[in-house]
């Protein structure tokens, strides 16, 4: 039997949700119910305009409560990422890269481009990390490069042939205009083009990075938001044991 | 009225000022015996060279080019040569400049005649940046006491200046006091400057001088419904800091992130470069009566914003020397921090609140820049919205001076029209119903706060005094800043260094120190 889910606002299967939007319309009694009509629109119901303030002479912001018939079958629903895999620890990396690979992993990364956030790649590499999860450069038995930001794709693979890289990451935080599909699939088209894609476990990484879209671009794997250094690294040195990488 | 709270000893702060003094000293000396590509650039910008090459070249990167090999003497006198050599008008000469009439061809006639038209022309640009200073200064008159304090500064980011106009205006009319147009990411790292009005940009749009134009006009506009003055901001950090700051000064900006050595750390940026460059932008920023925003802010992006607070206090020091070295007022250094600690340590907000104090305290008179939280921002924008709220608390509780909005969305997307409005709303919020809470409020004199910021003006001292010891630039390559390390000979820019030879000649120069103070 479907195991239908809907959001849950004080009573199961309510429907309630909460939203916020604004529209290019001067505050009144007319954006008020423009602002009612158009959440039904949307296919809810029981729409509820509960603020309306302007922001211009031709804005309105409104926070709006509504509720929602619609529900989707949880047993078909897959995650970007198996949850029941959790990461190794610190130690556990360290400890498995010994036993099994038996010498340092070489893991080399870079926001590219244009993109000047260093923060993703700092918050995976950087030895003191993210959120009390130590980086990279903090792991005995990985060698970490973090180029830094605005590095050009051929740098970055060029750096990583020098240096022997057993994994390249690819940090993009800047997605307007979809600047980081452009840049992810250029990396691994210069990759194809010199032969060397199988050469190096890929990684792209940021905070609108899925494993799907990673997976679709061509890497081995991508990781978004709330992702830290132990996840990056599990995925490496599993996977380089797993197809015999040493 | 800054209000004793911390009971700082007066002569430690002394100190540090004292060791700013020489850490800075010997980067000086060099700064005074050089010129850079983008300074001659400047000059010329600020002797009336404009316009730009089928091509994008601007004029002024068409003559430095031309003239590598004369740098030493500085580009003025050879533009002016030009101008006396060919008869020409100047709208004239610079439209064959861009299409491709090579100045350095022509042999130096009469120097000094040259050197008398090059101050000459100088001089007329010097007085547009006098009636815009003048300008400004009857606003701010005009509209005195409608400004919020802190100032709150609000960014806006599409690309295209014509949508940025839209948002800013409706962020000024919600209630901002400061719009700064964030530019296209990577414009930095171009030696030159785009020219004209711009559509297209990633995170940000380009700063040329029509945008600049075009967004201060929309700015008047609401100002002049408003009846308060809205600064308009942009940033000079970058290869073209120099050029900036004249754009700046020509189309009246109020405010420009101009910091002495985030471009080194940052942006991989040559550090004799950025040196050189940042000292003649300052100057200019001077002269117009530009606040300059500088950049500590970032160093906590990098480092963590709890043990490397003193690194914060440190730059805070030798950007106010730098700052002074080029002739700018204390009004006018808007020295930059942040509320950037994990909000999981217990007290946090107690420590923010001891640094934004002791920043306060030490530089008094300065309209320190406080930024909000970013690095812990996460998708949660509810709890976001306490973070910035807390933030809002802080910075009003301690009278900070320029306040940038933090977002709920930070992390998430370059701000929604609505992001910006719940950011002024709530800020308004708190801060009106705070608005006396310090003269209510002492901190036990042996108690966390105050103990808090006697740790970080004493780790301060003892950071400044290694940095004396084996000097800035080493300091520099040694990571000792922001945990990055930069090599003294790497990083952009290099070759656009020139030593000034026994004649080198600069009328902007001469007249900008001559008026500062500085000659």
């Amino acid at each position: 039997m479907a195991h239908i889910i809907r959001p849950y606002g004080d009573t199961m299967d309510d429907g309630k949700v909460q939203l916020s939007f604004s529209l290019p319309v001067p505050a009144g009694s007319r954006a008020l119910e423009a602002a009612r009509r158009i959440a039904l629109a949307w296919g809810f119901h029981e729409a509820e305009v509960v603020h309306m303030a302007p922001m211009s002479d031709e804005f309105t912001f409104f926070v709006v409560y509504a509720a929602t018939q619609h529900g989707i079958d949880w047993d078909t629903v897959e995650g970007d990422r198996d949850d029941s895999e959790k990461p190794m620890t610190m130690d556990e990396i360290n400890a498995f890269i010994r036993a099994h690979i038996g010498r340092k992993v070489v893991v080399v990364g870079a926001c590219t481009g244009f993109d000047a956030h260093t923060v993703g790649i700092d918050a995976i590499m950087n030895m003191k990390g993210y959120n009390h999860h130590y980086g990279l450069e903090r792991y005995e038995m990985i060698e970490a490069h973090n180029l830094g930001a605005q590095v050009p794709n051929e740098t970055l693979i060029d750096y990583a042939e020098a240096h022997n890289a057993d994994a390249i990451l690819v940090s993009q935080v800047v997605t307007q205009k979809n600047s980081h599909v452009h840049n992810l699939t250029e990396f691994i088209e210069l990759l194809e083009a010199k032969g060397e894609r199988g050469r190096f476990i890929c990684i792209a990484g940021g905070p609108r990075i899925s494993n799907k879209l990673a997976a679709k671009i061509g890497f081995d794997a991508g990781f978004g938001h709330g992702t830290y250094a132990e996840d990056v690294a599990t995925f490496i040195v599993k996977k380089m044991v797993q197809e015999g990488r040493k | 009225m800054v209000t004793n709270k911390l009971n700082l000893p007066k002569e430690k702060i002394d100190r540090a000022r004292e060791l700013a003094k020489n850490i800075c000293a010997p980067v000086l000396d060099f700064i005074d015996a050089h010129t850079t590509v983008t300074v001659e650039r400047a000059t010329l910008r600020l002797l009336g060279a404009d316009g730009v090459s089928t091509e994008g070249a601007p004029v002024p990167n068409l003559v430095v080019d031309a003239l590598r090999d004369k740098m030493s003497e500085g580009a003025a006198v050879w533009y002016a040569n030009a101008l006396v050599q060919t008869g020409l008008e100047q709208g004239e000469l610079d439209r064959r400049i861009a299409e491709g009439f090579n100045i350095a061809t022509l042999p130096m006639g009469d120097r000094q005649k040259a050197k008398e038209l090059a101050a000459a022309l100088a001089r007329r640009q010097f007085s547009r940046i006098d009636a815009n200073r003048a300008y400004r200064e009857s606003k701010l008159e005009e509209f005195k006491g409608r400004s919020h304090s802190p100032l709150l500064y609000l960014i806006v980011a599409t690309g295209n200046i014509y949508e940025d106009v839209k948002q800013a205006q409706a962020a000024a009319l919600a209630g901002a006091d400061v719009i700064a147009v964030i530019r296209t990411t990577a414009q930095s790292l171009l030696d030159y400057v785009p020219y004209g009005p711009t559509t297209e940009g990633f995170g940000g749009t380009y700063a040329t001088q029509e945008n600049f134009r075009i967004m201060r006009q929309a700015l008047d506009e609401v100002m002049e419904r408003e009846q308060r003055y809205i600064y308009q901001t942009n940033y000079a950090s970058g290869l073209c800091m120099p050029e900036i700051a004249a754009m700046g000064a020509l189309e009246r900006l109020d405010m420009m992130l101009n910091d002495s050595m985030y471009g080194i750390l940052f942006r991989d940026i040559n550090m004799y470069r950025t040196f050189v460059d940042q000292r003649f932008s300052r100057m200019i920023n001077a002269y117009s009566g530009i606040i300059i925003n500088t950049g500590e802010d970032n160093y906590l992006t990098t480092s963590d914003a709890f043990e490397k607070a003193y690194t914060v206090l440190a730059s805070q020091f030798l950007n106010e020397r730098f700052a002074y070295a080029a002739g700018l007022k204390p009004w006018q250094m808007g020295l930059g921090h942040a509320f950037e600690m994990d909000p999981s340590i217990e007290n946090g907000i107690l420590y923010e609140l001891a640094q934004a104090q002791m920043a306060r305290e030490i530089f008094p008179e300065h309209p320190l820049k406080y930024m909000p939280p970013t690095k812990h921002m996460s998708g949660d924008i509810f709890k976001g919205l306490v973070m910035d709220n807390m933030f809002n608390f802080v910075s009003k509780a301690t009278g900070q001076g320029i306040h940038l909005l933090g977002m709920l969305t930070e992390a998430i997307h370059t701000p929604f029209m609505m992001d910006r409005h719940i950011a002024v709303e709530t800020a308004l919020y708190v801060m009106n119903g705070i608005e006396s809470i310090m003269d209510e409020i002492e901190f036990r004199p042996d108690g966390l706060i105050v103990r808090r910021a006697h740790e970080v003006l004493d780790r301060t001292l003892g950071f400044m005094e290694e940095v004396e010891r084996i000097g800035l630039m080493e300091s520099i390559e040694k990571a000792m800043f922001a945990d990055i390390s930069r090599s003294r000979t790497g990083g952009k820019g290099f070759e656009g260094i020139v030593e000034k030879g026994e004649g080198y000649f600069n009328p902007v120069e001469s007249m900008l120190e001559r008026s500062l103070g500085l000659a």
